[in-house]
């Protein structure tokens, strides 16, 4: 792949982050106040981990092994 | 001050399961998907002329606990980044160390900025393998086979400070603190006591109170003393003991108030004053207790609740720090951790927008709820795992992000600004410029020293040993209109007149 088309596609990944990431929620202005209005409600987003958590959980954790760390 | 993280790695599909090369390729593919590296330009190497993991902070060098593997001096496995930081492979798994940063909030902005970088190279990476192979990153502390990897926090702290008052002022404020700092894990490890959920990913790691060693009998203050900085003047603090943290008010508090208590700790001002009986074991039933109250005992036999011991340190830090130590972040940091104790006294589901350990496992009761899930099934520790998936298709924490569930400090500009440029006003400055201005002329660097090459094809080295220098402040101006070689001319000139 060219350096060009690199660059590319590294932009469109951040940008496609961005969309996931900055749609919902402003920053923090730092006053030490936290945000009162919340969604609260779980369920679309249970729907959404029945969709995404990775199929065969149990033979995906049994094989997930790290070694060597600190 | 600064974190390194080193985050879990895996290839799904793959014939074998290789942590080193898969962890080597994502490292490497960063390098090949950005316009500061021309695809022709040789390597910067990391400069190991700097580093004494060995010396120990109680005045010796220590034998070798285990082999120290970060020898690899080919360039291949590690990129000093122009945000100041450095990525590499650190034995199996990929590891970010964000830049020298001055505050708790850019702390947090870089160790974001690692995140996207991770995700970045990971995506880069997996272009080169097969189409049904993926890989899997997830920033977090274990394979819940009593494998753990770190997220290590670095401080920096004056020399005058004994080492034995960082241990007494520090223990009970590091063993409280995972109410506030603990990632949440479900099960158990190590052959510790059993629960289906715990606070920390951790605490069942930590088998002595204080050490050299990082990878075995793990201690939970770490004594490595590597300042990588002036030794006469500065040592490192090196704290192995926290969580790998998805929520930006958790990484946010665990910096800052880390940082505050050990000014109180310079200022002499915490003593023995809550030196626990037995920290390890405290540590270990303070990560089973999800209500935050049950005491723990006190050396003297006082009995305090891990809030308690929290508040009495902010107390401390509401006396004692001065106006001017009072920034406005210092402030938000105050603010924050007093709203967080005020909440987990209550109840800690109050905070299931804003601590790690409470949001997860939210979303697991819910979850365990709608299919009827014991604490065992595989489902559970494979929604454990996701909730730190880098992803953003994946990862359940940034899903959680994205529909409004999460309290968030930063925007997400800002994060990618800062896997871009350098914090502005610590040493991390000039690596992080020279690096974008100068770099076919930069042969090394590492933390503390950056070597240029000359133009007879020498070698002219330029020590930073003093953290708060090189800032935009002292070298902006000089670093945007000079040439490589009137830099060190200038810097060497400037050096010498000091002397």
């Amino acid at each position: 792949m060219s350096t060009e088309k690199q660059q590319e596609h590294l932009k469109r990944h951040i940008d496609e982050t961005e969309d996931v990431q900055s749609d919902v929620g402003q920053p923090d202005v730092g006053n030490g106040e936290m945000d009162e209005e919340f969604v609260e409600d779980l369920d679309s987003l249970l729907d959404e981990i029945d969709e995404i958590l990775e199929e065969d959980s149990q033979e995906f954790v049994e094989s997930y092994i790290q070694r060597g760390g600190q | 001050m600064g974190t390194e993280t080193e985050y879990g790695i895996s290839v799904k599909n793959a014939r074998e399961q290789d942590p080193v090369a898969a962890s080597t390729l994502v490292v490497n593919a960063y390098k090949s998907c950005r316009d500061d590296i021309p695809s022709t330009a040789t390597a910067v190497t990391w400069d190991y002329d700097q580093e004494s993991p060995l010396m120990d902070a109680r005045g010796f060098l220590a034998e070798a606990e285990t082999p120290i593997s970060e020898t690899d001096t080919s360039g291949a496995v590690n990129d000093i980044l122009i945000n100041g930081g450095r990525y590499y492979v650190d034995h199996a798994h990929p590891e970010y160390c964000t830049p020298e940063c001055a505050n708790a909030r850019d702390l947090l902005l870089y160790e974001k900025a690692g995140e996207l970088i991770l995700e970045v190279s990971r995506v880069a990476a997996e272009r080169l393998l097969l189409d049904n192979q993926e890989i899997i990153i997830y920033k977090n502390n274990t394979d819940y086979k009593g494998h753990s990897y770190g997220a290590h926090e670095n401080f920096l702290m004056s020399r005058k400070v004994p080492f034995d008052a960082i241990v007494d002022g520090l223990m009970p404020f590091l063993v409280t603190r995972i109410i506030i700092t603990g990632s949440g894990k479900v099960g158990t490890e190590n052959g510790s006591a059993e629960a289906d959920y715990q606070i920390s990913q951790r605490a069942d790691f930590f088998e002595k109170e204080v050490g050299l060693s990082t990878m075995v009998n793990r201690p939970l203050i770490n004594t490595r003393d590597e300042p990588h900085a002036d030794d006469k003047f500065y040592r490192r603090l090196h704290v192995i003991v926290g969580d790998s943290n998805m929520s930006e008010l958790s990484i946010y508090l665990k910096v800052g108030i880390t940082s505050i208590a050990l000014q109180l700790i310079e200022k002499g001002v915490v003593g023995k004053n809550f030196s626990l009986k037995d920290p390890v074991a405290a540590i270990k039933s303070i990560s089973r207790d999800l209500s935050c109250k049950e005491p723990i005992e006190l050396a003297d036999g006082q009995q305090l609740s891990p809030v308690e011991v929290q508040r009495a340190y902010l107390k401390l830090a509401q006396q004692h720090l001065t106006p001017e130590e009072r920034t406005p972040i210092v402030e938000d940091v105050l603010k924050k951790w007093q709203y967080v104790l005020d909440n987990l006294e209550i109840d800690p589901r109050r905070l299931s927008r804003h601590l790690d350990w409470i949001i997860k496992k939210k979303l697991l009761d819910a979850y365990r709820q709608r299919h009827g899930y014991e604490w065992d099934d595989a489902h559970l520790q494979m929604m454990d795992l996701q909730y730190h998936d880098i992803r953003p298709d994946k990862g359940l924490y940034i899903r959680l992000l994205k529909n409004g569930h999460i309290q968030r400090l930063l925007s997400h500009e800002e994060v990618v600004h800062a896997m871009h440029y350098p914090p502005v006003d610590t040493r991390a400055y000039f690596r992080g410029t020279c690096l974008r201005r100068f770099r076919k002329h930069i042969y090394s660097a590492s933390w503390n020293s950056m070597i240029f090459t000359n133009q007879s094809g020498g070698l002219d080295k330029i020590m930073m040993d003093r953290p708060h220098f090189g800032t935009q402040k002292i070298v902006g101006e000089l670093l945007n209109s000079c040439t490589v070689e009137e830099l060190v001319k200038k810097i060497r000139g400037d050096a010498s007149k000091q002397r």
